[in-house]
């Protein structure tokens, strides 16, 4: 049989496996290792809130899609090309992410009976039952093949097990065409100190997958995926938690402020706080506080003391916050508040992506109490992100609500490395220098045109007041007049308001006007944005507006929204932002699209959605 | 620098607890003490951070002319914490109720405590809630009867001093609102000493829960009710002063000196710099009417605070790493070139 070698534009690859079975490794690898090779690409971990479920189950599936181009890749993709399967659990709940032309590639020896009847088959042909007979199957001894490599380096079984993973990724090397340099040197970095012993097995496991494809019939065909043509620059991949907690420390050496980031581990959001535990040299500090009111009320004490305050978060912890946001809205304190979204409510779906926090980010608090509201749209947009909300946060004197996604927090894009020197200052409102003789700081006197408050920080000489919970006058004196209240609560509403005038206007991808206008906002970009190409590449009139700024809103929203016949608001919960718009802006009509599964959407049911809305 | 006075201290705001509270005294106290403090240490007024949460007490710094964070109920402590590590030159006073720190709040102060994050914490105990008008405290004696508990409270009530010296405390000391000059005393100690210090207050409200400490106020029966502890010195109490502890290795006696084979030379010397911490426990225990309450600095010993901790580790990293900019870390790692 003639061997073909065929050039492809993307191709999407789906390794599954045991929550122990190194899988998150294994795409990340083979994702790093396209990134340096030139493609464009996204990522998408799925895996089980347990941190080992029980073995063999379905439920204890961990996964990893990786999405590799030539072109654009705005997804981790729907449906994928290739799928690795290490067990019939993970087969059995994949399998449906298969497109008819995929090639799965399983683990033979995990075929038994007892692994069949752990993942609830009920014939004996895996295949015919779950409908995917008809594509390429690979069905290779991966366990046996691994010990039959590794027999002579007397290691135990579970030692040896731990190594079947690098003979698939070995496999999929063969059959994308990816050199295996960029591995052996991770497997070097990674393990050069600690465990110099696991590298030579490692090594040679992959070794020997990478030949076993080569050789055997099943593989006619292998294929290649050009590098895209990306601007010229330095790269690196980022996953969204990552790009956040760079994010809030570059905002802090662009505003000379140490960073304070008090957090209590909650998933999805934990990265960030390990990220930000490791970059002492850069100042930042971390307290590991004892619960999440201690996160925000330690960054609270922070932000009063002078430092760039940040706490992260999931919805659960955002929940918990309330009552401590609300004394930053009331203290006039600048705040970060990190929350990376998960499924909920309560618990929810803690390992899984949604975009239902809206609301309560919007109004969880008692009183008035607004809170400017920024989103991220990528895994590489939350560095902007990050920095634009410690911005706005530090120069208008207000907690920020950053709404990120597990969907992004997890998930990884290559980078053009921007340079710091792009970056604007940030200028908080210090107060200026000594105190004249006989005068007074009044803490809540504000600008005219901002209506911000004067910082000035424990430690400046006559400066000394008192901030608090309790409703205040501007000179910062307790008061419950009712005027002074009405007005206090006019001007802190107004004073968020007011940084629409320092937010970039709501740009539109396609025409400026038209038939339809597709509106997202946070992790759904990609998604939709490709999606909206779809559907205007095969000829229809379609736009698209993403929202970054969700309080407030970009001034020209209105404006906007008035260029299109119709609406349609797509969104990861049920309806939270539509209705927003839709009590700011009653004159227009808004459809809406909505998915509550705790996955991200694909772009195939869009396309449905916005061909339906036409 | 020119000496401060109470004077320095006093804010324009007027005070307005009721007349006759025992906090009136403790604010006293303060105003009297920072200077001293000011004084030893060389701190200008502009250093001082007064932080409370939510209750009467927590009002106390609107009533100081320094720094002031009036913050939300229970979690003072995490504030100060905050405000300390952001600022380690900062000093950090804090006010909170036994409802505040010790029921809503009690999750942050045991864990300040742990972590001897170098702030003051006055912890006033009047063993009631004030603000909200009477209702029972975890501090509350068995049985009180309150306004939520018209029949009697069925739960036993903590001891701030076993509880703070149970999370391995480094500095605790109690007092009486009236007892101006231990006060007076006591705070400066607790500024002095390096880590998390806590004072408990005794204090009276005359509301809601009037004379409920009044075995251990009443001139006529506080030097048999209490026993004031000293540096070194004998611990002897007693109208007569005939009266002292001794220790057996398990348990506190308290003996008549010159009865029972016992003189002075037996009676126990108060060490409250002692690492071991048997005997500051039993001592923060006592209670009537077997015992007399221990007043003064039962505990204060040295060791590594937080804040120095996280102060450290940032500078040591710095030395070490060579990541110094953020351009310097965008560039660290995996990184490839597209031309």
């Amino acid at each position: 049989m003639q061997h073909k070698v065929i050039d492809t534009k993307d191709v999407v690859i789906r390794f599954a496996g045991d929550s122990g079975d190194g899988m998150q490794l294994t795409g990340s690898l083979f994702a790093d290792m396209s990134a340096i090779y030139g493609n464009e690409l996204s990522t998408f971990p799925d895996y089980p809130a347990e941190i080992r479920a029980p073995h063999g189950t379905v439920s204890g599936v961990s996964g990893f899609q990786v999405h590799i181009g030539s072109g654009d890749v705005n997804t981790p993709g729907d449906f994928c090309d290739m799928l690795v399967a290490m067990n019939p659990a993970a087969l059995k709940a994949n399998a449906k992410w298969c497109k008819p032309t995929a090639m799965i590639l399983v683990d033979e020896d995990s075929f038994d009976e007892a692994g069949m009847k752990k993942a609830g088959f009920k014939t004996e042909n895996p295949f015919t039952e779950l409908h995917v007979e008809d594509r390429t199957l690979i069905v290779s001894p991966i366990t046996t093949l691994t010990e039959e490599s590794l027999k002579d380096f007397g290691m135990d079984a579970k030692a040896v097990h731990k190594c079947k993973n690098m003979f698939t990724l070995g496999m999929a090397c063969y059959i994308y065409n990816r050199p295996l340099e960029y591995i052996y040197q991770y497997l070097e970095r990674k393990f050069a100190k600690k465990h110099p012993e696991v590298i030579e097995p490692n090594t040679k496991v992959l070794k020997d997958g990478f030949n076993y494809a080569a050789n055997i019939q099943a593989i006619a065909n292998t294929y290649t995926v050009a590098p895209a043509k990306l601007k010229k620059g330095t790269y690196r991949n980022i996953t969204g938690n990552q790009a956040t907690a760079w994010g809030l420390l570059a905002a802090s050496e662009k505003s000379r402020l140490p960073l304070f980031c008090g957090s209590y581990p909650i998933t999805p959001a934990t990265a960030i706080l390990e990220e930000l535990a490791i970059h002492k040299s850069l100042g930042a500090k971390t307290l590991q506080a004892e619960d999440e009111i201690a996160g925000i009320c330690t960054a609270i004490g922070a932000s009063f003391a002078g430092n760039l305050a940040v706490t992260t978060t999931s919805g659960p912890g955002l929940s918990l916050k309330s009552e401590a946001l609300g004394l930053a809205v009331m203290a006039e304190l600048p705040l970060v508040v990190v929350d990376v979204q998960r499924g909920g409510p309560s618990t929810g779906l803690p390992t899984k992506t949604e975009q239902t926090d809206l609301t309560q980010a919007l109004y969880g608090r008692n009183g008035e109490c607004p809170i400017p509201i920024v989103a991220s749209h990528s895994p590489a947009h939350c560095f902007d992100a990050a920095f634009n909300a410690a911005k706005i946060a530090l120069e208008h004197m207000t907690p920020v609500i950053l709404l990120s996604e597990g969907f992004l927090g997890n998930g990884s894009e290559p980078w053009r490395i921007p340079a710091m020197a792009d970056y604007p200052e940030i200028k908080p409102p210090f107060v200026d220098g000594v105190l004249e003789e006989g005068h007074k700081f009044y803490p809540f006197e504000r600008d005219p045109e901002t209506l911000v408050r004067r910082w000035a920080l424990p430690g400046q000489k006559g400066f000394e007041h008192r901030v608090g919970g309790l409703e205040k006058t501007h000179e910062g004196v307790l008061s419950t007049d009712p005027a002074n209240h009405a007005m206090m609560v006019a001007e802190r509403a107004a004073k968020v308001q007011k940084i629409a005038d320092f937010i970039p206007q709501l740009e539109v991808d396609g025409p400026d006007s038209g038939k339809l206008l597709v509106v997202g906002w946070g992790g759904t970009y990609g998604h939709i944005l490709s999606a909206v190409h779809e559907v205007r590449d095969a000829g229809r009139d379609v736009s698209f507006a993403h929202f970054d700024y969700i309080l407030p809103l970009p001034k020209n929203t209105a404006e906007v929204f008035s260029r299109f016949e119709k609406i349609i608001v797509c969104e990861l919960n049920s309806g939270q932002f539509v209705n927003y718009l839709r009590g700011i802006f009653p004159q227009y009509d808004y459809l809406q699209f909505n998915k509550v599964q705790g996955q991200p959407f694909l772009v195939n049911e869009l396309v449905g959605a916005i061909t339906e809305a036409l | 620098m020119a000496y401060l006075t109470f004077k320095d201290f006093k804010s324009d705001q007027e005070v307005r607890w009721c007349p006759g509270c025992g906090d009136h005294a403790v604010l006293a106290a303060l105003q009297r003490a920072l200077p001293k403090v000011s004084q030893a240490l060389n701190y200008e007024k502009e250093r001082y951070v007064v932080v409370s949460g939510i209750g009467c007490s927590s009002r106390l710094p609107y009533y100081m002319d320094t720094y002031g964070f009036h913050s939300i109920h229970g979690r003072a402590t995490a504030i100060s914490t905050g405000i300390k590590v952001a600022n380690p030159t900062l000093t950090v006073w804090q006010a909170c109720g036994d409802g505040d720190a010790l029921a809503i709040g009690g999750n942050h102060f045991i864990h300040a405590i742990r972590r001897n994050i170098d702030i003051n914490i006055m912890l006033f105990n009047n063993q009631i809630y004030g603000l909200t008008k009477g209702q029972y405290s975890p501090t509350s004696k068995f049985g009180a009867i309150t306004k939520t508990s018209p029949y009697g409270t069925v739960e036993h009530p903590f001891n701030p001093g076993s509880l703070v010296l149970g999370a391995k405390g480094t500095f605790f000391a109690r007092s009486l609102d009236v007892e101006l000059k231990l006060n007076e005393e006591i705070m400066t100690a607790a500024a002095l000493h390096d880590g998390c210090s806590v004072v408990e207050f005794l204090t009276n409200c005359v509301i809601f829960n009037d004379g409920a400490h009044k075995s251990l106020s009443d001139p006529a029966l506080r030097a048999d009710n209490t026993i004031i502890l000293r540096q070194g010195e004998k611990m002897i109490f007693g109208k007569n002063r005939d009266k002292g502890l001794v220790y057996d290795g398990k348990k506190m006696r308290v003996v008549r000196i010159g009865e029972g084979g016992f003189t002075e030379e037996d009676i126990l010397v108060h060490d409250a710099h002692k690492d071991n911490i048997s005997i500051h426990m039993a001592l923060a225990d006592m209670k009537g009417p077997a015992y007399p309450v221990a007043l003064g600095v039962i505990r204060d010993v040295k060791d590594i605070t937080y804040d120095d901790g996280v102060r450290d580790q940032v500078k040591d990293v710095m030395v070490k790493s060579r990541i110094h900019s953020m351009d310097e870390l965008l560039h660290s790692g995996s990184t490839w070139q597209v031309q």
